[in-house]
């Protein structure tokens, strides 16, 4: 992290209400920073859609566990980590919901949805085994060629 | 917003009108309950009017497909009405747009149900 980047961490528990706060914290700091409504709206939902999966799939919902959201604003872009205390997963093992076959699956469109709403999105191994999503947005005005390369996932070791 | 869902019947077709947003938790639950409800009535033709929705996560839209599922496996049919743009652009990137019934004129919405 440089001295340029402001940091803001908050430790979750794994309850269905940590999906609201969540998403409406970091809707304030993407306002605040001066995104429209249409990127506060992507990032407000995949924010939720993180903390979802943090909360169902990797915590499986046991409230001893807890969700590490984490947000980085660069001067280039807002970068957001989610983290759980679970097994991890691996993106190639998770089904294509666009897939026939998975059209009428009552699950699996959160990892999509977040790929599709943000400009940048990896899993990794978090730092204790579980998965940690990061998924950044470019800051309002900067262009989106001259940042090719430089992935979200470089902001932090697994 | 906490999700709302007012039934009324028109004819042989359900319609529930749903305002708020339909999201994990309380949101979802309550589409669930409504639906299922309204299935265990008798009534299998339903129509969602989504016209006050604003924001469906993924929880949502599999509560809604899973209402447009089970309708179908007793014989009947779900649709939608009314969507807003975010609903609409929403189901076109799921592709859902293609399983959904969509409508944005109730009286053609109800005339057809078969």
């Amino acid at each position: 992290m440089t001295a340029e980047t402001k940091h803001l961490e908050i430790t979750l528990d794994t309850q269905v209400e940590s999906v609201n706060l969540a998403e409406e914290m970091c809707l304030r700091v993407a306002e605040a920073i001066g995104f429209g409504e249409d990127d506060c709206y992507r990032i407000g939902m995949s924010v939720r859609e993180g903390v979802i999966n943090a909360f169902h799939y990797g915590n499986r919902e046991r409230p001893e566990k807890k969700i590490h959201l984490a947000l980085d604003l660069t001067p280039e872009k807002l970068v957001i980590h989610v983290r759980d205390e679970g097994q991890g997963f691996n993106l190639q093992d998770v089904p294509d919901p666009l897939a026939e076959e998975n059209l009428l699956s009552t699950s699996g469109r959160g990892i999509f949805l977040m790929r599709a709403f943000m400009d940048e999105f990896d899993v990794l191994r978090g730092r204790n085994g579980g998965a940690e999503i990061v998924m950044s947005k470019r800051l309002p005005g900067r262009a989106q060629s001259s940042h090719n390369g430089e992935g979200a996932s470089r902001k932090r070791g697994s | 917003m906490q999700l709302k869902a007012t039934s009324r019947v028109v004819g042989s077709i359900a319609v529930v009108d749903i305002s708020g947003r339909i999201t994990l938790g309380d949101g979802s639950a309550l589409l669930r309950k409504t639906v299922r409800g309204l299935l265990d009535e008798g009534r299998s033709h339903i129509l969602l009017n989504l016209g006050d929705v604003d924001y469906i996560d993924s929880s949502g839209i599999g509560e809604l497909v899973s209402g447009f599922s089970t309708a179908k496996n007793r014989g009947g049919e779900l649709k939608l009405l009314n969507l807003s743009r975010r609903v609409h652009d929403l189901l076109q990137l799921t592709k859902l747009y293609t399983v959904f019934d969509v409508y944005s004129d109730e009286a053609t919405a109800l005339r057809s149900f078969g």
